[in-house]
């Protein structure tokens, strides 16, 4: 593998973790508990949609200076044209929305993650993934405020709120090991400087989480995340329908613009 | 009001630095916390603040509309209360 495709290939996983988790949460649009908060979640929508097209960008801008991709590559193509195994999002992000529970808890897991990473992208020795982290760290810094308050605020709440965040950690809890297991094209990433180091992120990850999960009297399970894949384009049942629906007018109507 | 609603709160938005806090509307939130993410998400995400307050609603004394009578009406006469009396020089635009 060529350093080319490795570095490739990591800002299109930093794109796709943003790209599908913004698809999921824009799925609440219009459906929000509370007009309010369906106002907030589609914003962290657009904020990760923003993010994933930045990396996309730049992706399809190495891409087309390299020699062994044919055709012209564009933040588009990269979205609307791939199929689910050259996706390499986490399944963290791909899970079902299910209720208002799951959904703050998938994005308080996730943003926290996405926190220290872009934190440790600032001084990528990579100047674009550098810039683009910075800017949508202010954008992360939100979102994890956010979702936390939301943790706590139904982990200590009502005992039917509570009942379902102890479900919610028992659907996504699993997934979060794989945020910190480094593939191939993250380790040769971390080598070359250009990439965080997932695993020293990790207890860092963990002391934020048990610090929001205690306010919100909720129990760490004791079993770590086993559940991987997502990363090398091995993915759950549920990104294949989020592409059929995201991808839909381009396999339908190929190149067709509106 | 139903009694799961959340409170009611009128929300302040400072547009830009040296001018005043204005009145941009009201919306739901369950504390003053979540009044201004709430009022952050809905009224400044196209860049329309740089500062935010929040009142609960209930907070919020008004005058009565049935006494607007005595309440308005004896200023209405009192043209001498406005200082338009000067004459300014021409060159005073904003004054």
């Amino acid at each position: 593998m060529t350093a080319t495709n490795h570095l490739t290939n990591y800002i299109i996983h930093l794109g796709d973790n943003a790209l599908i988790l913004g698809h999921r949460n824009s799925e609440w649009c219009g459906h929000g508990p509370i007009l309010e908060q369906d106002i907030a979640i589609t914003n962290i929508s657009l904020d990760l949609i923003g993010q994933a097209r930045l990396f996309y960008q730049y992706a399809a801008e190495l891409m087309n200076k390299s020699s062994s991709v044919t055709g012209l590559a564009t933040e588009d193509s990269i979205a609307y044209l791939r199929d689910v195994m050259e996706y390499k999002n986490t399944l963290l992000v791909e899970q079902p929305n299910e209720d208002w529970a799951c959904t703050v808890l998938r994005q308080f897991l996730f943003s926290t993650h996405q926190q220290l990473l872009y934190n440790g992208l600032l001084k990528s020795s990579d100047q674009q993934i550098a810039v683009i982290s910075e800017k949508a760290l202010k954008e992360v810094n939100y979102h994890v405020k956010w979702s936390a308050e939301w943790v706590i605020r139904l982990g200590d709440g009502t005992e039917e709120s509570h009942q379902r965040m102890l479900q919610a950690i028992d659907s996504l809890w699993m997934y979060t090991a794989e945020l910190f297991e480094p593939v191939p094209y993250e380790l040769w990433a971390t080598q070359n400087n250009i990439g965080a180091n997932l695993p020293t992120l990790q207890n860092e990850w963990m002391k934020k989480v048990e610090n929001i999960f205690s306010e919100a009297t909720l129990p760490i399970p004791i079993q770590k995340g086993w559940q991987k894949g997502g990363k090398t384009g091995v993915h759950t049942e549920h990104l294949g329908y989020i592409l059929t629906e995201l991808q839909y007018m381009q396999r339908a109507y190929p190149n067709c613009i509106w | 009001m139903a009694q799961n609603e959340w409170p009611l709160w009128e929300i302040f938005i400072r547009s830009k630095q040296g001018l005043d806090h204005k009145h941009v509307g009201s919306l739901h939130a369950a504390d003053a916390q979540m009044a201004i993410e709430n009022a952050r998400d809905v009224y400044t995400r196209r860049q329309e603040g740089i500062s935010i307050w929040v009142i609960e609603s209930k907070y919020i004394h008004a005058s009565n509309p049935d006494e607007a009578d005595s309440f308005f009406e004896p200023a209405n006469d009192k043209v001498y209360r406005h200082p338009t009396f000067y004459d300014l020089p021409e060159e005073l635009k904003h004054i």
